[in-house]
């Protein structure tokens, strides 16, 4: 009963902000924004049955979906804008004969679909995990180590290690690396001299989405337009998704070769009804570090962009209501009025509408830890290490050896090489001449 | 003219294997700087490393013989004659007039090449090689919380590293160089590698400098 994955929220110390209750109850993402309003529909994935609206009892033991996470049986499924409830499909009895410890079917059913589809937003997670080979994912291809997501996050009275920095801020409870290697794991010097400052992901993750697309840039602004009166959906060659009247458009990608920042475990987030600047992009999470951070090091992540809804007047983000379950609540998968859609959905977050809104540009920070590739394919030195579109051409405030250099030195340096070279050559060029003239003259 | 055993058999193993590491150690060590391509940046370091390891451990090796024998003296700069050698490679050597100093067993080195070899030996080989090490190990004290010794950042270290480099780099070009201006083209060459060399008996310039004790070949 104290689990996140109950919860969906945890007591946390924003930066910036104090100690808040934040979780997916309450924050607000650059996908499918929130789910205040939509539980009907999002709320398939809380391990409880009927989490339907705010008034959700989180105190009854009976609420809770255990065959969510222990079905083995692998048939377990629950029904789609059923608020958690399982599918009428589903044989119980059957299911109830064959519980256990999760496996990375139960995890996947959630974690791989978020956002609303295959991968949509960690690009590190999604269906090829349920089997993926070595060149995917080390640790759980089959015919290689075989883990499951509970290896890593292993729990606790139902308290798993292991979060996502889109909905927490805190350093602590996270899955690392050296709980099963160790901190310096190379045979190589060079290399574990970097365990300092480099994550073990940055390396030895060189690309992540490598079986299937993710979404890159979720554009609400463009949804609403219909044909015939009718939403419709357009697909890419590849069969992707790249414009629904229900969202927007969307830009997806494959093999993506993370960003990387600087992150010491800690990260602020965009709180419902905080102001911002339509200006410039707006970071619904800032992920925390830099170079002179003794607990800062550099890792990869997605970067999820989107343009999403605002009030122009208030200048904050609208938590409109998509999801309709009857006629006329204004959710605007039915209806394509964001007028109505923001309306009704900031009545659940208790903010007014000034009923003027705009579409602004938000950012979210998304680490990537999964799809561990074999040490083979780990990145190579010279993809950070130099001058030109290296890796890390981004990060700045420190020396990296072959990326940087003083300009002065460099100048002076070479100035000297060339002065030295001319110089040899001119005051060899006249001995010579000088010493043919001599022996001509003799 | 006679032929004289100037470099002794340590003395050359030292200066070629010093120029093997030094060029080594160049190339590798501007891989790694990105200013060229060659092993890939990788293999650079890797074989950097191994060489700046010998490289020390030459250093060791020549100290222990330069004090034991003495020859270190030879390292000593001099007014004397500087303004005369600098001179001369200005403008006497290109009238064919003498060699300014004159080198004898017991001082083989002209007044500039005491000057920069000195400066190379007390100021560039050590930033060079302590630079090098805190390179090599900045990560230690930082990780065991030594603070005192923390290394924020690599910048200062790498810039003074860079600087010597270049300095040696250029050092090379003209040494190559001046090794050809000696009695020919290329008796200093010969001289490095045989470890003798056809020397004057006597000069105007170095009448105080003691007779050779060593013995003469003559020819
Ligand atoms: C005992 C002597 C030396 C030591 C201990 C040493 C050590 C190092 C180390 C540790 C690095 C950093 C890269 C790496 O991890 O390998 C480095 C870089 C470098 N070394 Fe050396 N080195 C020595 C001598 C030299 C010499 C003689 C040269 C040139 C003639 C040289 C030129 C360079 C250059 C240009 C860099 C790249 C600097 C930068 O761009 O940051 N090194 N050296």
């Amino acid at each position: 009963m104290h689990s996140t994955h109950w919860n969906w929220e945890r007591t946390e110390y924003v930066e910036g902000k104090g100690i808040r209750a934040i979780g997916k109850r309450n924050v607000l993402n650059n996908f499918c924004i929130g789910i205040s309003g939509n539980q009907q529909s999002c709320n398939r994935c809380h391990i409880g049955y009927g989490y339907a609206d705010a008034s959700f009892n989180f105190n009854d033991s009976l609420n809770v979906d255990c065959l969510a996470c222990h079905d083995n049986s692998a048939t377990y499924l629950k029904a789609i804008g059923g608020a958690g409830l399982p599918d009428s499909s589903v044989n119980l009895s059957f299911v109830a004969q064959h519980v256990g410890k999760p496996q990375r079917t139960n995890c996947g059913t959630c974690h791989f679909f978020g956002g609303g589809g295959n991968n949509v937003k960690h690009g590190d997670l999604e269906m090829s995990m349920f089997d993926p080979s070595r060149d995917v994912d080390v640790h759980m291809a089959s015919e290689g180590s075989d883990m499951q997501c509970v290896d890593c996050h292993s729990a606790q009275k139902h308290q798993m290690l292991g979060k996502m920095y889109s909905v927490s801020s805190m350093n602590r409870g996270r899955v690392e690396c050296e709980h099963c290697h160790s901190a310096m794991p190379h045979t190589d010097d060079v290399l574990n001299d970097h365990t300092l400052k480099v994550a073990c992901q940055t390396c030895h993750i060189p690309t992540y989405a490598k079986v299937n697309p993710t979404k890159l840039f979720w554009d609400w602004s463009t949804a609403g337009r219909l044909r015939n009166g009718e939403p419709f959906e357009e697909k890419d060659s590849a069969g992707t998704d790249v414009y629904m009247s229900i969202k927007g458009s969307f830009v997806w990608g494959k093999n993506i070769k993370p960003d990387y920042i600087w992150f010491n475990g800690t990260a602020s987030h965009y709180l419902v009804g905080d102001t911002l600047d339509p200006s410039r992009p707006l970071q619904l999470n800032v992920l925390y570090g830099s170079y002179d951070d003794p607990d800062a090091k550099i890792y990869p992540v997605k970067i999820h962009r989107a343009k999403q809804i605002y009030d122009t007047q208030y200048r904050y983000l609208i938590q409109p209501k998509t999801v309709s379950t009857k006629p006329g609540d204004g959710g605007y998968w039915a209806e394509f009025n964001w007028d109505r859609a923001a309306e009704e959905g900031m009545k659940q977050v208790n903010l007014p509408y000034s009923g003027h809104y705009g579409f602004v540009q938000t950012e979210m920070y998304w680490p990537v830890n999964h799809m561990v590739s074999p040490k083979s394919q780990a990145v190579q030195c010279g993809e950070c290490h130099t001058r030109e579109n290296g890796r890390l051409a981004n990060l700045s405030g420190f020396y990296l050896p072959g990326r940087n250099y003083n300009p002065w030195v460099e100048f002076l340096g070479v100035g000297l090489l060339v002065l030295t070279l001319a110089a040899t050559v001119v005051h060899g060029s006249v001995r010579f001449l000088m010493n043919r003239k001599r022996k001509g003259s003799n | 003219m006679k032929k004289e055993y100037v470099y002794k058999a340590f003395e050359r193993f030292w200066h070629w294997a010093q120029a093997a590491l030094i060029i080594f150690l160049g190339v590798t060590g501007f891989e790694i700087h990105g200013s060229i391509r060659f092993f890939g940046f990788d293999q650079a370091v890797r074989y950097h490393n191994v060489a700046a390891i010998s490289f020390i451990i030459l250093i060791v090796f020549a100290i222990f013989w330069h004090l034991t024998t003495g020859e270190w003296r030879q390292y000593m700069p001099t007014w004397k004659n500087l303004r005369a050698q600098a001179e001369y490679y200005v403008f006497g050597i290109f009238r064919n007039a003498p060699h300014p100093t004159r080198k004898t067993v017991l001082s083989k080195l002209n007044p500039l090449q005491k000057l920069v070899y000195a400066g190379l030996k007390v100021l560039v080989i050590p930033v060079m090689v302590v630079s090098g090490l805190l390179y090599m190990f900045y990560r230690y004290p930082q990780h065991n919380e030594i603070l005192s010794l923390n290394i924020g950042s690599l910048e200062v270290i790498a810039v003074l590293h860079t600087i010597g480099a270049f300095l040696l780099v250029s050092f090379f070009i003209a040494h190559l160089y001046l090794g050809t201006t000696g009695r020919t083209v290329t008796s200093n060459l010969k001289a490095m590698i045989t470890g003798y060399e056809e020397l004057e008996e006597d000069s105007v310039d170095n009448k105080a400098q003691p007779v050779s004790h060593e013995p003469v070949l003559t020819k």
